[in-house]
């Protein structure tokens, strides 16, 4: 039973948005998450905690928030226009928009526990070395926590192409563009096309699992060191 | 234990004179039809001695659930096949399947005079996207598809289309004013027969097939007195009335 031409667009276009909401997480996480694990800044309590509203918040709401702020009476749907950009909302980039939002905990928490699991001392040592902050950042916390990263980078695109909620909320379901696997498979239960939503299912339970198994399987041999 | 006899012979006795009066019907209800449903629902309760848990949802994901066991013992649908389907499949009372209301296509902006001359300005093409409700799960979806292929302009406007995934996903891409017009059903837009918001165009009933939404009675709710007598007050004048308000139609 081969997938359709429609199902392996959607598949391709989720692995897009996760590689892509990915990559950007890595470098909008890793700041975040370093200052959090770094500061004793009052604002450490409710800067963590905006972080992991996603993880609480029903996709749904986040989904009509970034409708309503992106949209065209939105600010941010006023800077993208007033830059020329238009308006983010059933575009690629729109998802993108929102997966970062919608995942950014699944990012900075794994890598803000292995920056904080490293404690202060080979810092310390580090510095009495000479090594400028920057150095120490990259030769010495970057090394040490790629295990947090690790986690980081496969739970976060794992989460995104299981998104579901946010997508639907700002997408609007164009094929190639927003349509993504998700989606896809509820518009075939919707349509009471089960078999075509067991097939496109199957291939993301498979993906999901194997994901996750390589996660579980990767961790133990570097956390026991 | 001694507690526990006094209380178990009150409930008896309450079930037992629930039984002989009043009924609860549990009954499944497609989203669009929310509102009027439950200003119905508490008309109901006044005038009867019954009362209804409603479940809204989506046709679609109201029938996989009694497909698969769900309680209901009732379903008003957004559209005739599922109820049909039902009928097929034996799951659905055959003979009490009916139109409870027919639903009203509106081409619609959140914006004051966007909307004046819907056809002309559907041949324009004059705006940035469409939203419809997606035409393979909802009636109005494909209503609107047909309506464009009625005047032409299927093809010329498909770039500018966006799906929402019901009928009220659709009216939140216009509402927000992500999409500058799209096609909505008219008792979203509508309050005690006039347009509250925003502009919009009535499309005529010849350019589309009529939104027929039915209900029918599931078997779980065979012998149900509350579910027997909430369908002939879906049909009395009442109910009509309301239904008429919320800018639907009946037959």
């Amino acid at each position: 039973m081969p997938l359709s031409e429609t199902d392996l667009e959607a598949i391709v276009l989720t692995l897009e948005l996760a590689t892509v909401t990915t990559l950007i997480l890595f470098l909008v996480g890793t700041p975040i998450a370093w200052w959090l694990s770094r500061t004793r800044s009052r604002w450490k309590g409710p800067i963590g905690a905006v972080v992991a509203l996603p993880l609480v918040l029903p996709p749904s709401v986040l989904g009509f928030y970034l409708l309503v702020t992106l949209g065209p009476n939105g600010p941010v749907g006023w800077l993208t226009q007033t830059l020329g950009i238009g308006l983010l909302p059933f575009t690629f980039w729109g998802l993108v928009v929102g997966s970062v939002l919608y995942s950014l905990p699944f990012m900075v928490q794994p890598v803000q526990n292995a920056f904080e699991a490293i404690g202060e001392r080979p810092l310390e040592a580090a510095a009495t070395l000479r090594a400028s902050p920057l150095d120490r950042f990259f030769t010495v916390a970057l090394p040490l926590s790629l295990p947090g990263f690790v986690t980081a980078g496969i739970l976060t695109f794992a989460h995104t192409v299981g998104e579901f909620g946010v997508v639907l909320m700002i997408g609007g379901n164009i094929p190639g563009v927003t349509r993504v696997a998700s989606v896809q498979i509820y518009d075939y239960v919707e349509a009471l096309e089960y078999g075509e939503a067991h097939r496109l299912a199957a291939v993301l339970l498979v993906f999901s699992f194997l994901v996750l198994l390589a996660l579980y399987s990767w961790r133990p041999d570097h956390t026991r060191k | 234990m001694k507690q526990f006899v006094p209380v178990s012979a009150v409930l008896a006795l309450a079930l037992a004179a629930g039984t002989a009066a009043a009924d609860e019907a549990q009954i499944a209800v497609a989203a669009n039809f929310t509102a009027p449903m439950k200003t119905i629902i508490q008309m109901f309760e006044e005038d009867t001695e019954h009362t209804v848990k409603a479940s809204y949802g989506s046709t679609g994901k109201l029938y996989a659930q009694i497909e698969n066991g769900a309680p209901f013992e009732a379903l008003l649908a957004a559209d005739q096949k599922r109820p049909e389907l039902l009928e097929k499949e034996g799951v659905a009372v055959p003979g009490t399947r009916f139109t409870y209301a027919v639903g009203t296509l509106v081409l619609w902006s959140a914006e004051p005079d966007v909307v004046e001359d819907g056809e002309a300005l559907l041949k324009s093409g004059d705006f940035n996207k469409l939203a419809i409700a997606n035409p393979k799960l909802a009636p109005y979806g494909e209503a609107a598809m047909q309506t464009m292929d009625a005047l032409g302009v299927k093809a010329a406007l498909e770039p500018k289309l966006v799906r929402g995934e019901n009928i009220a996903q659709t009216y939140q891409f216009v509402d927000t004013g992500n999409a500058e017009v799209g096609f909505v059903a008219l008792s979203q837009v509508m309050q005690d027969g006039q347009i509250t918001k925003g502009s919009g165009w009535i499309v005529p009933g010849d350019l589309h097939e009529p939104i027929r939404q039915d209900a029918v009675i599931l078997d779980k709710g065979k012998d149900s007195a509350a579910v027997t007598a909430l369908f002939a007050y879906l049909k009395g004048e009442k109910a009509q009335a309301v239904i008429h308000d919320f800018g639907y139609e009946t037959e």
